[in-house]
């Protein structure tokens, strides 16, 4: 996609992730103001505001678009509310990117804000047989953790991973995450502290998983036109989002499903649905794994980090350990991944985790990033999945 | 969902967890799929209605049971007691989780080990199908030794 067909990231803001036990609306508004703010405009500049949702805070979170709305002071803008698990934050962006290259308005606000519950993810109440994901802790038990720790014991038996890699892969995101004042978790970490952390999925410890977590992120896209009318900040623009869905047979189990697609009748597709989601994002850029700066990938567990740097062509199957063991991947390395810390830093507030990528990419390629800037950034990728087959992939550049 | 009355049939044995997706036959347990007559993509959990393969339209899924053995391809445990609507049984043991890949069907089918740990298990090694009850009672199809 040519610079014609890009939008500018003018104003990125944060709430701080942590575990406030606060309604999710104050962490969304205060983000949106800090966005706006940012972007040097005013809230009765916002054309279009798209609220990602949450599904465990009640009607309002399911109409996040216009709570958010409400909350900011009801300004007669054009509102949408998406929801795309996991995904929601990277869905909502590309609808306003959308609007914004349709010409169909100039100045979109982009919110996502969560407020979770302790412990594991649990499937929304009531008897509900004919929904997997209620059917999944039912009759198995499986928490997402549960799939997380396949994965990791699939990469074991593959190539040859070690529960020592996984601590490597939470000591670096840990530390980047200690110069992060939006992450919840600031202290550094040992591996030994990892590795003598409580066992929840074999071969997974309490470390290696991350947490599930409050916190609110918001975007204001606007058209070049318009940065150059008002004099904003146009360093940054999203050269690709990726929302892709797997291509049939999907070989890989994913959450929350009991089973993969068969390969009876079709042979496994050329790319794996991880691989697929990337590899649309380079293709809409008109980018390659290796025009990076560096990237946001969505380590649900410190063993996904290790599979998502190979997903994204940053490393042949099974090598992603080779680049960590090298310090590749760590701040001041090659192509550190993770710079903000990492869902290990920030642990996971669903709508709001796509656009606090988003944010690192921003404030990286400004240069802004603080202690924990990667030097000459000029092309970022922020990579992740929803629930139910959700991708999202979204590459900012300078 | 395929109805429980195949289920009634077949003498005694515990209440199913879920209806139609496995049956005890003989004490031997199978696992139900579908099968599309058009384009033979097999489908588990079993799907009605449509094929999922999207270059086929085929509507006539008809009822097959998966082979039996398959291979681990991934496994792990639950060293805390899963949240409801699972039923942890007390004192809580692990519960082991295999995901086991089936060849002649392509695919791969999650389940709980039955009488196995995770010290048991690794990837590669041929498991079987059996079954055995949740805490609560009902029974659900498991992967035991062969």
């Amino acid at each position: 996609m040519g610079q014609a067909m890009s939008v500018v990231v003018a104003g990125a803001g944060m709430h701080p992730w942590g575990k406030w036990g606060r309604p999710f609306v104050g962490y969304g508004v205060a983000a949106a103001r800090a966005a706006l703010r940012d972007a040097g405009l005013e809230w009765t500049d916002v054309q279009f505001l798209v609220g990602a949702d949450t599904i465990r805070n009640g009607y309002p979170g399911f109409v996040a678009g216009a709570t958010f709305a409400q909350a900011l002071g009801w300004t007669g803008a054009r509102i949408a509310s998406c929801y795309a698990a996991c995904a929601s934050g990277a869905q909502a962006l590309d609808i306003a990117r959308t609007r914004i290259l349709a010409g169909l308005c100039d100045v979109a606000l982009v919110v996502g804000a969560d407020s979770t519950p302790k412990g594991f993810f649990t499937p929304v109440g009531g008897d509900r047989p004919d929904d997997p994901d209620w059917l999944r802790f039912r009759l198995l038990g499986a928490t997402n953790p549960a799939y997380f720790a396949l994965y990791a014991r699939r990469r074991m038996a593959l190539y040859g991973s070690t529960p020592e890699d996984f601590a490597a892969v939470k000591v670096k995101n840990a530390l980047a995450g200690s110069l992060n004042p939006n992450a919840r978790y600031r202290a550094t970490v040992t591996a030994e502290q990892v590795l003598a952390s409580p066992m929840v999925a074999d071969p997974l410890r309490l470390m290696d998983i991350c947490a599930t977590s409050d916190g609110g992120a918001a975007v204001v896209l606007v058209s070049p036109e318009y940065a150059r009318r008002r004099g904003l900040d146009a360093t940054v623009r999203i050269a690709a989002i990726s929302t892709v869905t797997p291509s049939f047979p999907n070989t890989v189990l994913e959450l929350p499903c009991f089973a993969t697609d068969s390969t009876a009748a079709v042979p496994p597709p050329e790319r794996t649905f991880r691989a697929s989601i990337a590899h649309a994002a380079y293709e809409e850029a008109g980018l390659d794994p290796a025009d990076l700066s560096f990237a946001e990938v969505y380590d649900l567990s410190t063993a996904l980090e290790l599979d998502w740097i190979e997903d994204v062509g940053l490393a042949p199957p099974g090598e992603a350990d080779k680049l960590l063991r090298a310090g590749d991947t760590a701040l001041g390395g090659r192509i550190p991944i993770n710079p903000s810390g990492g869902l290990a830093s920030f642990g996971e507030a669903i709508p709001a985790q796509a656009l606090a990528q988003v944010c690192e990419l921003t404030w990286q390629l400004r240069g802004t990033a603080g202690a924990r800037q990667v030097v000459n950034a000029r092309a970022g990728l922020a990579a992740n999945q929803g629930l139910f087959g959700h991708g999202s992939a979204i590459i900012a550049t300078v | 969902m395929l109805p429980s009355k195949r289920l009634c049939h077949i003498g005694p044995m515990p209440i199913p967890a879920i209806d139609g997706w496995f049956v005890v036959d003989d004490g031997v347990a199978h696992l139900l799929g579908t099968r599309c007559a058009d384009c033979r993509t097999v489908h588990f959990p079993p799907q009605t209605g449509l094929c999922r393969n999207p270059r086929c339209s085929g509507e006539d899924l008809a009822e097959t049971r998966l082979s039996r053995r398959g291979t681990v391809w991934s496994y792990t445990n639950a060293c805390y007691p899963p949240p409801a609507p699972f039923a942890a049984a007390e004192p809580y043991t692990p519960v082991t989780l295999a995901a086991v890949e089936l060849a002649e069907e392509g695919i791969v089918v999650l389940g709980q080990v039955k009488d196995m740990t995770v010290d048991d298990l690794h990837v590669g090694m041929e498991l079987e199908l059996t079954s055995g009850p949740l805490a609560d009672g009902p029974e659900v199809w498991m992967w035991g030794r062969p």
